[in-house]
């Protein structure tokens, strides 16, 4: 007997079901509350290899619902504190930690090496960089998402350039601040453990042909009545206009910038401009508890549930230059003083602290 | 005849309710404009469109008595 033993038995699974799943090779982007449910399943399975891509740290908020993390997590990489948790586990799988985010550079070398994409990443930059790279690489995507307490399922690309992907329910990107995420809108911790859990299935039946999957279909499940609601997916020509067609059109992309996430700057830009305008005032908008500290260049802060109040050192500086975890907040914040402010020179620090290099 | 609306997510958010009854249009581009006329907060929203749970297109018709959804796209995770 070994630790598959229940599989064996299974009815319409048995063996050679199981030694798919052994010999298949998953990349799961995001360990967060998706991501966290979705490897705890891929694990215990016993699929061959397990690539983890995430470049964000665990922090006090995350311990809701990312399951696979405790309180003695804090501040660690999730692909390297998820591989570690996994290792102690179990022997008889190749996992694989990888603690970046995938962009535009990275992804195609990432994906490379693996059968199947799971997606719990948590914004729409990513979402359609995944798809796209999935589109161009071959490789069948199974897709989760989350709105407060709705989710969305779906499997896409399983049969090449003919398969409906994402572009083909969404070929135009919602504005920057149309949908926000689980930071910004709340979440039950349970509930991205449910969809979670869907996409885990997804990714196994797919993969061991073990029933139905959703294959050019996409689930919305209501976590407040269970309602669901299923809807069949059609190609749409005019989704590939704007798809890249090849891994150079790839690099091309701007993926923040297709999704309206433009205005902002990037880490290395900073400290030139705060020597240019000396009284560039830098901001945190994080809570105090939030992990890692910016060291080495003077900020203040005000908590992103603080920006519209009056704020004597905002309204006298010429320059605000924004940063939050990962550069949503602190885009949302941009619009808000810029609007307020409208003759001040504000941008938002793109991808937030987590796009932060010590090198700099 | 008036055809059967659902809304998700953000689109549900906006106007308080799961689903709402509208007067039948021929097609996905002129329910659009009815959606807009009715619910301007709509306006400026991407969603995808669902004719008896089939994703549809603008030159789309839409038959008797169809089920119309009106499906916005999630990012969290």
């Amino acid at each position: 007997m070994d630790r598959f033993d229940r599989h064996y038995n299974l009815k319409g699974f048995g063996q050679k079901s199981q030694q798919k799943l052994q010999d298949a090779k998953v990349l799961v982007v995001g360990a967060g509350g998706l991501g966290c449910p979705v490897l705890l399943y891929l694990a215990s399975v016993g699929f061959g290899k397990i690539g983890i891509v995430d470049g964000d740290l665990v922090s006090e908020s995350n311990l809701s619902r990312q399951v696979l993390f405790g309180q003695h997590d804090l501040g660690k990489n999730k692909a390297e504190a998820a591989v570690q948790i996994l290792r102690g586990k179990y022997n008889d799988i190749e996992l694989v930690s990888i603690p970046e985010y995938l962009n535009r550079e990275n992804v195609t070398e990432y994906l490379h090496d693996y059968d199947l994409v799971v997606d719990g990443s948590d914004n729409f930059p990513t979402r359609y960089l995944v798809n796209d790279a999935c589109v161009l690489l071959g490789k069948p995507l199974v897709f989760g998402a989350l709105y407060q307490n709705e989710g969305q399922v779906a499997v896409f690309n399983t049969s090449g350039i003919q398969s409906v992907n994402y572009r083909d329910i969404y070929p135009i990107p919602p504005s920057a601040h149309e949908v926000p995420n689980c930071n910004e809108a709340g979440v039950l911790g349970v509930f991205p453990g449910i969809i979670g859990c869907m996409m885990a299935s997804e990714a196994i039946k797919l993969v061991s042909g073990f029933g139905e999957i959703l294959d050019g279909k996409m689930l919305y499940y209501n976590f407040l009545n269970h309602s669901e609601y299923k809807i069949e997916l059609t190609k749409d020509p005019q989704s590939e206009i704007s798809r890249p067609k090849s891994a150079n059109d790839l690099m091309q992309m701007d993926y923040q910038d297709f999704c309206g996430l433009s205005s902002q700057i990037n880490w290395e830009d900073v400290i030139p401009l705060m020597e240019e305008f000396g009284d560039t005032v830098l901001v945190d908008l994080r809570q105090p508890h939030e992990e890692p500290e910016l060291e080495d260049i003077p900020f203040i802060r005000v908590p992103m549930n603080q920006i519209h109040l009056k704020n004597s050192e905002l309204a006298r500086t010429n320059t605000i230059l924004l940063f939050c975890q990962t550069g949503i907040r602190s885009m949302k914040a941009s619009k808000l003083l810029q609007e307020k402010y409208p003759d001040k020179y504000i941008r938002s620090i793109s991808g937030g602290i987590n796009s932060f290099d010590l090198n700099l | 005849m008036k055809l059967i609306v659902k809304v998700f997510g953000k689109i549900s958010e906006e106007i308080g309710e799961s689903e709402f009854m509208i007067e039948k249009s021929d097609n996905i581009a002129s329910l659009k404009s009815e959606i807009n006329t009715i619910y301007p907060q709509l306006k400026d929203l991407k969603f995808a469109i669902a004719v008896n749970k089939k994703l549809s297109t603008d030159s789309d018709k839409i038959p008797e008595g169809a089920e119309i959804a009106l499906l916005p796209p999630f990012s969290g995770g």
